[in-house]
């Protein structure tokens, strides 16, 4: 088994241990690179089957090819799609492109705020109905006590420090300095009632193995993340006014792994291209603790 | 922020990535290893040394090569590591995982977490301050985790002056505490991580050092032999049938922890002893497969349907199998904030079994940072390790650890948390389980009056039985043995149907979700024993009993009868059912067919009437 092989296989393990343990589970999916791997890796842990419904967070400003890209495969892989968001705060124009909030208070309202009720139940939830086509708005859902994200430990130094199940208080807290212990891949399957996990499958993957994956599996990824001829592509998908393309003229998946490996972005973080991470200098560590992905 | 420490320059090659831990006692400078490592490397992404400078010299703090690692704000701003970290590497060798453990005793299930994703260890050790308690348990600690593969580093060599006396003093007493453990380290590296001396390349403040730097030590480590080689052990984690979906394959899911097995191979599962064939390897955008290896998360179809859960092992009916019992020596390292105890419940999890287990005998408890030992003790303490007796509910499949380490080896629950970890050291042969223990000590204790069960069952015109219906959930039980009850009644018989059961005992009140079935299975052996005691016919219904679980309930109801109906299919072998029942389309036939056998068996006394 190589690389690729073995972290497949480990974050599969993952996948049907949380399946196994979790009566309500869902998995986030943003439709970027990393998600997209992660439910490529369900239909693997699953034999060709989704059993794990989507959510997917709408912050209104996302680009719209990615909206598209989303409910073209909720369609064709027949997703149990979800799709959750800040009504309040959009209708009331409470946002950073509004110019009433700052970045991190914007992403903490239209992300973590949206997913946080979302999850709960306690807000609305708009599911895709396969005979129709359409989303329908649906109130009142059971609380998911499992979340399935695909955050990886690469990314950030909070992240590196995540466990692959990690609990979650009432108030989505995530407490930093007393995580359970993870041994010979046990992991912590039990909880108390109120309080809810996170998975993270993805921690052992870098941004490359991302990559060299989708290039292996022929994962079909959403074409934002190549240059379309203007010497400009996007790293890292997020909302339209915080995220910057950068000077990239990788046209697909094999000469953005050339990049990664040997290439202008070999020594350069991922998230260099997202504005909200550099307001505070732990700016995500404080966004994650409260309940961001 | 930035992520850490990606140096990628060249393709991926078959070669593998390690994981390797750095451990050791608080502030001896693992994170400044670390850091170091990956600085010198150019490792770092671009700008992540200056920024990290930057943001220290406008906290007007000194720059640690630390704070690159220590990434949460509590850690830098107590100067201290609080959990692992993953970090990223890659030498001009291979790829690797560096995991940052905290030496902190407070955080000491992180550094177990961090260190049981580990293939081989780096242990630092401070010049200045020797070796230190922690220092000696992080050692004990790696080896019960099975890492074996360890360096060690002498490190702030420029606090004694580079001195070989010093490092030298230092090395014969850690190899001496290493070897008592089973260690025996590769090399000892005198370095100093702030300095940069002997991190990737050999110092000259230390030309009497002839031995490698700590990138070739790390290059050298060779991964874990592979697991291919042993006998074939897989997990079962899962049986997925997705029918909704159009899609009737019934495939067998799991991980294979050690070995191999082939399309065609005759496959035993345990501890149900149940057997089968390989007929195909299971996948998605695979092509098709007929041979699966140690490592791969796959499944299986099989060539004839047994009826499997969850947790059992399969393997294969070729090769040793794995051991099953239900009492097992083991060694466990203890992390549960309140101690572990006897007579509580606990949660056993092996592989993918998980199962209730009490702690029956401590043998004897160690401390792990000075090696002595305690065998009086009746409890185990935060941070002990322990040898002792567990048993368990049912029996399990497993291995010693000595001979599969993947297979032999567990975690406890204690109240949602885990709380410990260990090894399987041994079988225990037990004549005796929980269950018998309880009834004789109930039986001793049982004040019994004049009144003797000939007497009552002349009275009763009956004998007294527990009549148990089993069978699968929704086979119709709860109405036939409530007809049985009204048959029984209108002709003048004492008899009692006990409705708790089933509800209770509903398909999902299994273990897996900490659901507590055997303890409603006790409860109903111990109320069917009143009954029963008093002269009375019991009727009574629980679905999907297994043949362990209905050992129990006849055990608890002892001395008293019990008779086992069973109606469609079964669990258990032949000789556990005393009636079957095949079909309850004719309800009033397998009435007369139950009372029939109560006539015969003078449960119903005839003559009386
Ligand atoms: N003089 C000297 N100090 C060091 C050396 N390595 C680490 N330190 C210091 O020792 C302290 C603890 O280091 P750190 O890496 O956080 O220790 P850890 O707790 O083992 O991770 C820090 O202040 C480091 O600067 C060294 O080689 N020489
Ligand atoms: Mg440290």
């Amino acid at each position: 088994m190589d690389q690729l092989d073995t972290i497949e296989a480990q974050s599969i393990f993952i996948l049907r241990e949380a399946y196994r343990s979790f009566k309500n589970l869902v998995m986030l999916w943003s439709v970027g690179k990393d998600s997209t791997v992660l439910l490529w890796l369900t239909r693997k842990a699953f034999f060709g089957h989704v059993p794990i419904p989507l959510m997917h967070v709408d912050t209104a400003f996302k680009v719209p090819a990615m909206i598209e890209y989303r409910d073209r495969f909720a369609r064709e892989w027949k997703l149990n799609m979800i799709v959750g968001k800040n009504e309040k705060s959009l209708e009331a124009k409470e946002t950073f492109p509004d110019g009433k909030l700052t970045r991190l208070e914007c992403c903490a309202a239209l992300k973590s705020e949206a997913l946080k009720h979302t999850l709960s139940g306690e807000w609305p939830r708009w599911v895709l109905d396969h005979t129709t086509g359409e989303y329908v708005k649906q109130e009142g859902g059971e609380p998911f006590t499992g979340v399935i994200v695909g955050a990886r430990a690469d990314e950030e130094g909070s992240r590196s420090k995540e466990r692959y199940f990690s609990p979650r208080d009432r108030h989505n807290d995530w407490d930093v300095g007393d995580q359970p212990p993870e041994l010979w891949n046990q992991f912590k399957t039990d909880f108390a009632p109120g309080t809810h996990v996170r998975i993270h499958p993805l921690l052992d993957w870098t941004e490359l193995n991302i990559w060299e994956y989708i290039e292996r599996e022929n994962i079909p990824i959403i074409d934002l993340y190549f240059d379309h001829g203007n010497g400009k592509r996007y790293r890292s998908l997020g909302c339209m006014p915080c995220t910057s393309p950068v000077d990239s003229t990788a046209k697909n998946v094999a000469e953005v792994i050339e990049e990664l490996r040997s290439g202008k972005f070999s020594n350069i973080a991922e998230r260099s291209g997202r504005e909200q991470d550099k307001e505070d200098g732990a700016g995500l560590e404080t966004l994650r603790r409260d309940g961001y992905m | 922020m930035a992520k850490m420490g990606q140096h990628v320059n060249e393709a991926i090659g078959g070669v593998g990535q390690m994981n390797i831990v750095v451990i050791g006692h608080v502030d001896h400078g693992k994170s400044t290893v670390i850091g170091r490592l990956l600085a010198d490397t150019g490792s770092l992404p671009e700008g992540r040394l200056e920024a990290v400078k930057t943001n220290c010299a406008y906290n007007s703090r000194p720059f640690e090569y630390a704070f690159l690692l220590d990434a949460l704000k509590d850690e830098q701003a107590q100067g201290i590591t609080i959990d692992s970290a993953r970090c990223f590497f890659r030498s001009s060798k291979r790829e690797y995982i560096i995991i940052d453990a905290p030496g902190h005793i407070e955080f000491l299930k992180n550094m177990i977490s961090g260190a049981a994703r580990a293939e081989a260890g780096l242990l630092v050790i401070d010049a200045k301050e020797g070796v230190r308690e922690n220092s000696r348990r992080h050692g004990y600690l790696l080896s019960m985790l099975g890492i074996k593969q360890v360096a060690v580093c002498v490190n702030k060599m420029d606090l004694v002056d580079y001195s070989q006396d010093i490092f030298e003093s230092i090395r014969a007493e850690y190899a001496e505490f290493l070897g008592r453990v089973d260690i025996e380290p590769t090399e000892f590296i005198p370095v100093s991580a702030r300095e940069g001396d002997n991190i990737i390349t050999n110092s000259d403040r230390m030309a009497w050092f002839t031995g490698s730097s700590v990138l070739d030590v790390v290059d050298g480590f060779a991964k874990e032999p592979s697991r291919v080689d042993k006998p074939l052990r897989f997990a079962v984690q899962a049986i997925y049938k997705f029918t909704a979906q159009g899609d009737d394959r019934r495939i067998i899911a799991g991980r294979i922890d050690t070995g191999t097995v082939n399309v065609g191979d005759e496959v035993v599962f345990l501890p149900s002893q149940k057997r089968s064939r390989i007929t195909t390897i299971e996948g998605f955008n695979l092509p098709t497969q007929t041979k699966a290896v140690a490592g791969q998360s796959t499944g299986f179809a099989l060539d004839e349907q047994v009826y499997l859960t969850p947790g059992e092992l399969m393997c294969r009916v070729d090769e040793p199998q794995a051991k099953v019992g239900t009492h097992l020596k083991v060694n466990i390292f203890w992390m549960g904030r309140q101690p572990m105890i006897k007579h509580k419940r606990y949660k056993l999890k092996l592989g993918s079994t998980r199962i209730p287990v009490w702690l029956r005998e401590v043998v004897t408890v160690l401390d792990a940072s000075d090696l002595t030992t305690d065998s009086n003790k009746q409890q185990i303490d935060r941070h002990d390790v322990a040898e002792c007796v567990l048993e368990t509910l049912k029996p399990v499949a497993f291995d010693l650890s000595q001979d599969i380490a993947q297979t032999g080896r567990f975690v406890i629950i204690d109240n949602y948390e885990i709380a410990a970890g260990g090894v399987v050291l041994d079988t225990v042969h037990s004549a005796t389980n929980r269950t018998l223990e309880g009834v004789r000590q109930r039986e001793k204790n049982w004040d019994r009056s004049g009144i003797t069960p000939e007497m009552r069952s002349e009275r009763y015109k009956q004998r007294s039985t527990l009549v148990l219906i089993c069978g699968p959930v929704g086979a119709g039980k709860q109405r036939l043995a409530k007809a049985l009850e009204e048959n029984l009644f209108k002709s003048g018989r004492s008899v009692y149907y006990l409705g708790l059961a089933n509800s209770l005992l509903g398909a999902d009140m299994n273990v897996d979700q900490g659901g507590e079935r055997d303890e409603y299975l006790r409860r109903l052996g111990e109320v069917s024993h009143l009954f029963t005691d008093a002269g009375l016919i019991l009727i009574t219904t629980i679905s999907d009993l297994d043949e362990y679980e209905l050992d129990m309930v006849k055990t608890l109801n002892r001395p008293n009868d019990c008779r086992v109906i069973n109606v469609g299919a079964s669990r258990f072998t032949e000789a556990k059912i005393d009636l079957q029942v095949g079909d309850l389309s004719n309800q009033a036939a397998a009435i007369q067919k139950i009372k029939d056998m109560l006539v015969q068996e003078k449960y119903l006394i005839e003559y009386y009437l």
